[in-house]
């Protein structure tokens, strides 16, 4: 047995204590990956290239304002919109209101929709019986597979907001790099069943052309529309869900200082397991001074007896971490509120970096000390 | 005979170290849970405290809020105010008020962006439907100026609501003549104006919303459902306190990560608990089996382990109590998922939410003071005492 031996049966030479010092690194580092993850996904990600080439345009004092329909032609004839589509979403339920049935509904125009989300793929005859059913609906593959649909059904949605009922018939399923939960149908049917909106739509996305940059375009788009009563304001995708997410609350400072606690509460953690541990083998260790090994070889044994500890509950951590933010990825309210948010290799990775700092700091005291400790005081040391 | 605890205290006591950091990580997950407590508690209160039981709102039939589109129009307004069981005021004005409620956006104070506000415009006599509002300094908006009054939660969040500021909202300016506080209620996110200057600002010749003053809280019953059924008005009509008891939903967000998280670092701490118990009862053992010798029973040992860890929990408690202390009163705000505002609110940090701090911390103690109790109610005592 060599030095890595004996550090590691020495590291789990209590196995209750090593374990449920792992268990307590365990849990942090799974909130510590799941907080890194959402924050990734809320502020970092950029979206799929063809996400990156739309700007969304909406009310500009709130996104629940609706715009007048006649701005999309105004919108058209802006240098660098290549093609612009109305978005809405229709407040609804489909069954009830139980989250399971819960989806995304939105009333749009099917003459353009795919050409600005190229990237959701349909098959072209589906797309042309949808163009010549007004009350015809395209549904996401995901959707369709979540509640055994094939085309043909009837989507029946109760509207909660305004008193609209849509009876709708599945003309296409679509299927999108990432799933996204969502029913689209012609909001030209939901002007029909609700007069009093007619001719106002929820927002615009524009995909915009490649040469033209998108602060220009969408300051284009802004200017046009600035006097008027119903104002816009134009950004990336990403920017519109940043913004919804800062109205939650200081949602960035609360997981900074959330990350901060949990990393100080498992240094604490280690820290105490180390300090009681190194403590009850200080004569172990004054024996093995005396029978010759040199300190700065003893202060290793130590570290790397509290790195194991923290890199398996680090490992275990990141792990689990990971599993939780995939599950929650692929669950209908996730989809909507978290897009992008995903596991990532590089998260785990940093994660483990912080374990193995974590097990280093936690144990650099204590480790010190004893290595260098008076030989006779320490083998004189009871407990 | 339980073993005295004062023993216990001494313990934690002498295990210095060790007793301040388990306590430490205790006080962080306790501190986490206190922080979300009052969260929830500041907003309950803000949307439970607000309305009168004597008021009835009327909203356009179908809509779920204030927050619409389209509106009430004037005619309907004017049959409103001669409906039976409407209060009237001592000049003999019906107590009913037409509101408008559009959103202006405004800068925050830290530097964190621009965000929406609900601005209410009312009838003048709409400020003596709302007796919890009080002036705290200048004056309430005059009729038929250009003026407003603005909530003190948001002239310390926002920029530019000073007295005296003015404020572009809709086609005009507005000025800031005074500052006003609601208790905390959900006025705390709004600014209040004459309704009569804007008709022409926003196009509208109708109201959001209608409050009106019932003559008593049954009459308020009465008149909402009379409301509601008449086909001349096509309204609903829902009691105030109702209406914003709906609109605390908005917290549901915060109550689900808040409580996931709490449970996740709370689960970490009962680990470190158990761990220090347990490296305690091992220190311990010859103490504990001399205990034994001496004819303390298996259960007192259990006992007094338990209440060894129930009392660091305690301490990381109370710590973590403490560190949360001064922040209570602080305002803060969430977007109010039915106006799509930001809805003010204030911290609370009640004795409700300081008790329940305590119970946790000392779930978390039992939780984790168990198992290492167990183990040294069971120790064998002649093996343990030759230790």
């Amino acid at each position: 047995m060599g030095i890595a031996g004996l550090v590691r049966k020495n590291a789990f030479g209590n196995k209750r204590r090593s374990i449920l010092t792992i268990l307590s690194i365990t849990f942090s580092l799974l909130l510590l990956t799941l907080f890194m993850n959402v924050w990734s996904a809320f502020y970092l990600d950029h979206g799929t290239p063809e996400s990156d080439r739309r700007l969304i345009t909406r009310n500009r004092i709130s996104i629940i304002f609706f715009l007048p329909v006649r701005y999309r032609d105004k919108i058209r004839s802006k240098p660098g919109v290549a093609h612009v589509v109305n978005l809405t979403w229709f407040e609804s339920q489909y069954k009830d209101d139980k989250p399971a049935n819960f989806f995304a509904k939105f009333g749009t125009d099917p003459d353009e929709f795919f050409d600005v989300y190229a990237e959701y793929l349909i098959p072209r005859e589906q797309l042309a019986d949808w163009q010549h059913d007004r009350s015809g609906c395209v549904v996401d593959a995901s959707l369709a597979k979540r509640f055994n649909w094939k085309i043909g059904d009837h989507v029946p949605l109760q509207g909660k907001l305004f008193p609209a009922n849509l009876e709708l018939t599945i003309r296409g399923i679509f299927t999108a790099p990432r799933p996204t939960e969502a029913i689209y149908f012609n909001n030209l049917y939901l002007d029909e069943a609700y007069p009093p909106d007619q001719g106002l739509v929820g927002w615009f996305v524009v995909s915009r052309d490649e040469s033209h940059d998108s602060h220009a375009v969408a300051a284009a788009i802004d200017d046009e529309f600035g006097n008027y009563q119903r104002a816009t304001k134009t950004g990336s995708e990403q920017a519109f869900q940043a913004d919804y997410i800062a109205t939650l609350g200081n949602v960035k400072s609360f997981i900074l200082w959330t990350c901060l606690a949990v990393v100080f509460a498992t240094l604490l953690v280690s820290a105490n397991t180390m300090a009681m541990t190194i403590r009850e083998r200080t004569r172990d260790t004054a024996v093995m001074k005396s029978l010759g090994f040199p300190a700065g070889l003893l202060f290793r044994f130590f570290l790397g007896e509290a790195v194991i500890l923290s890199l398996v509950g680090g490992i275990l951590g990141t792990l689990a971490g990971s599993a939780l933010v995939w599950s929650i990825a692929r669950s209908p309210q996730g989809t909507l509120l978290l897009a992008g948010l995903k596991a990532s290799v590089f998260i785990i990775l940093i994660n483990l970096l912080i374990s193995v700092l974590l097990g280093i700091f936690s144990s650099f005291l204590p480790a010190h000390r004893v290595s260098r400790m008076n030989l006779a005081t320490g083998l004189r040391h009871i407990g | 005979m339980p073993v005295p605890i004062t023993y216990n205290i001494r313990n934690l006591v002498v295990r210095r170290s060790a007793t301040a950091m388990t306590a430490l990580g205790i006080a962080l997950t306790v501190s986490m849970a206190v922080f979300v407590m009052s969260l929830l508690s500041g907003l309950r209160l803000a949307f439970a405290q607000t309305g009168d039981p004597s008021n009835v709102l009327a909203l356009q039939k179908g809509a779920t809020s204030e927050m619409t589109d389209t509106g009430i129009p004037l005619e309907t307004f004017r049959l409103i105010k001669d409906l039976p069981g409407v209060a009237h005021n001592p000049q003999g004005e019906a107590l009913v008020s037409g509101e408008d409620i559009p959103v202006v956006s405004l800068s925050r104070r830290d530097g964190s962006g621009d965000v929406n506000v609900t601005v209410r415009f009312m009838s003048p006599i709409g400020v003596q439907l709302r007796p919890n509002a009080h002036l705290v300094s200048g004056n309430w908006f005059k009729s038929g100026l250009r003026e407003i009054t603005v909530s003190r939660s948001l002239h310390e969040r926002f920029l530019h609501t000073e007295i005296g500021d003015t404020i572009p909202i809709g086609s005009g300016n507005w000025t800031v003549v005074g500052i006003f506080d609601s208790n905390g209620t959900a006025h705390e996110s709004e600014i209040w104006g004459d309704i009569s200057q804007i008709a022409d600002d926003f196009n509208r010749r109708v109201f959001n919303s209608v409050l009106i003053r019932a003559e008593s809280p049954q009459a308020a019953i009465a008149l909402q459902s009379s409301l509601s059924s008449d086909p001349r008005l096509k309204l609903s009509g829902i009691l105030e306190p109702e209406y914003y008891a709906m609109q605390s939903k908005s917290g549901n967000l915060i109550r689900f990560a808040g409580t996931i998280i709490s449970l996740i670092m709370a689960i970490g701490s009962c680990f470190a608990a158990m761990n220090t118990m347990y490296a305690a009862v091992a220190y311990r053992s010859r103490e504990i089996a001399t205990l034994r010798i001496l004819g303390f029973t298996r259960i007192s040992i259990l006992g007094s382990f338990l209440v060894e860890s129930v009392l660091l929990a305690i301490l990381g408690g109370i710590v973590g109590i403490a560190v949360m202390l001064p922040f209570s009163g602080m305002t803060t705000a969430t977007a109010n998922a039915f106006t799509f505002s930001e809805a003010v609110f204030r911290l609370r940090v009640t004795p409700q939410v300081i008790l329940f701090a305590l119970l946790f911390a000392v779930f978390m103690g039992v939780l984790g003071g168990f198992a290492p109790a167990w183990h040294a109610a069971r120790q064998n005592m002649a093996s343990a005492v030759r230790e």
